[in-house]
């Protein structure tokens, strides 16, 4: 167990909070409009309360679940 | 930088002797808290981006380090006094640290500066916080960049992750201290590394020597981790309302780029921190589980102390 192989998935549900994806070089949104991705991870809101969609701001943290 | 405006005997002793201005002897005691934070500031600089007019062997020089070994001794000792006189000091199982960083955020009470300038704070004011900030926005990041080759394989690999979009993903443009230094230029305000370590209040300069004492020593690469951590989980929101609020005033353009990068940028950061970094780090290696939290709980208290004082220099209840 000295050199393991590491569970590293490319998507992560976070719970109650966004979606991580890993290494992407394009998201569209709802809208149709394609947001090129410069970073290695980014997350994408599920609450869609946000207000930077398609992007989480952290806003789902103040509504109550 | 040039060296500091000394503060103090201590502060004055330092300074002369980083000119080169031939002091000998022992150093006097610090003359107050002031002083003392600015002499040990001054130390750590010595490590990042030094001084254009002081000695850059200072870095290493024995009798200096024995100055800085005492300045960070009495900083460390202050920070877990404060720590353990809270009800969150017990010992935490490392499964259960993810959890407990959420609950010591979630339990902050502190004052919030984004609120006042969001609503309240007048031009002036916000130029005098972004003169404050400068002091650790001028190197953000910096410090956590330190502890890389002192994690482990997971917690190592994240916050590569996350100091890479920090530093801008690979273009320099986007590096996050240029941002900042971007804004303060496009706010009147001097742009250059450091050019407002004269003015910073003793709680500032505390609050930056408590992230550069967790960075600078692998021992406390918990703590550093754990600073990060509740840096990033308190960022997103508030930055939200720093981009309002310099949008009332007029301010909108690179500085509000600036903090409006932030909103999105920590929205992702706060979980690597939180899971990937804090989270392995406590399973790979469980006796760093309490000074992660140690490093969380200090972050939220100094920057508390900082609001504190700030708020009530600008005459606000
Ligand atoms: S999931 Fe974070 S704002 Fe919607
Ligand atoms: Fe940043
Ligand atoms: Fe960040």
């Amino acid at each position: 167990m000295s050199a393991p192989e590491f569970d590293h998935p490319d998507v992560v549900l976070v719970p109650h909070g966004p979606m991580l994806l890993r290494g992407v070089g394009s998201v569209q949104d709802a809208d149709g409009t394609v947001h090129p991705v410069e970073r290695p991870v980014v997350a994408l809101c599920r609450c869609e309360k946000s207000s930077r969609l398609p992007w989480c701001d952290g806003t789902h943290k103040v509504i109550p679940r | 930088m040039r060296l500091p405006k000394p503060r103090g005997p201590l502060s004055e002793w330092l300074v002369a002797r980083l000119a080169g201005a031939g002091v000998t002897g022992a150093a006097p005691d610090a003359g107050s808290w002031d002083d003392e934070c600015l002499s040990l500031w001054t130390l750590h600089e010595l490590s990042f981006r030094g001084f254009e007019d002081g000695d850059d062997r200072a870095e290493w020089d024995p009798a200096l380090l024995g100055v800085r070994h005492e300045l960070e001794t009495a900083l460390e000792g202050r920070l877990r006094a404060r720590w353990t006189r809270t009800d969150r000091a017990g010992a935490v199982a490392p499964h259960e640290v993810p959890a407990a960083l959420e609950a010591l955020v979630a339990a902050d009470d502190g004052p919030s500066i984004a609120d006042h300038v969001r609503r309240h704070a007048d031009r002036d004011q916000v130029l005098e916080l972004l003169r404050q900030r400068s002091v650790y926005h001028l190197k953000e990041s910096d410090p956590s960049a330190f502890v890389v080759p002192r994690l482990p394989v997971r917690a190592k690999a994240a916050l590569m992750a996350l100091q890479f979009d920090e530093y801008g993903d690979g273009d320099p443009n986007r590096l996050h201290s240029h941002l900042f230094a971007r804004g303060l230029e496009a706010v009147g305000l001097r742009a250059e590394y450091g050019a407002y370590v004269d003015d910073a209040m003793t709680e500032n300069l505390e609050m930056n020597n408590a992230g550069s004492l967790f960075g600078l020593h692998r021992r406390l690469r918990g703590a550093a981790m754990g600073h990060l951590a509740a840096f990033e989980m308190t960022s997103s929101l508030p930055s939200r309302k720093m981009v309002q609020g310099l949008d009332r005033l007029g301010l909108a353009g690179p500085m509000s780029d600036y903090y409006d990068e932030h909103v999105e940028a920590d929205a992702i950061h706060e979980h690597l921190a939180l899971r990937d970094i804090c989270g392995t780090l406590a399973e790979d290696e469980p006796d760093q589980a309490g000074e992660i939290l140690f490093g969380a709980w200090t972050c939220l208290d100094v920057e508390a102390r900082f609001a504190t004082a700030f708020l009530s220099g600008s005459e606000v209840a």
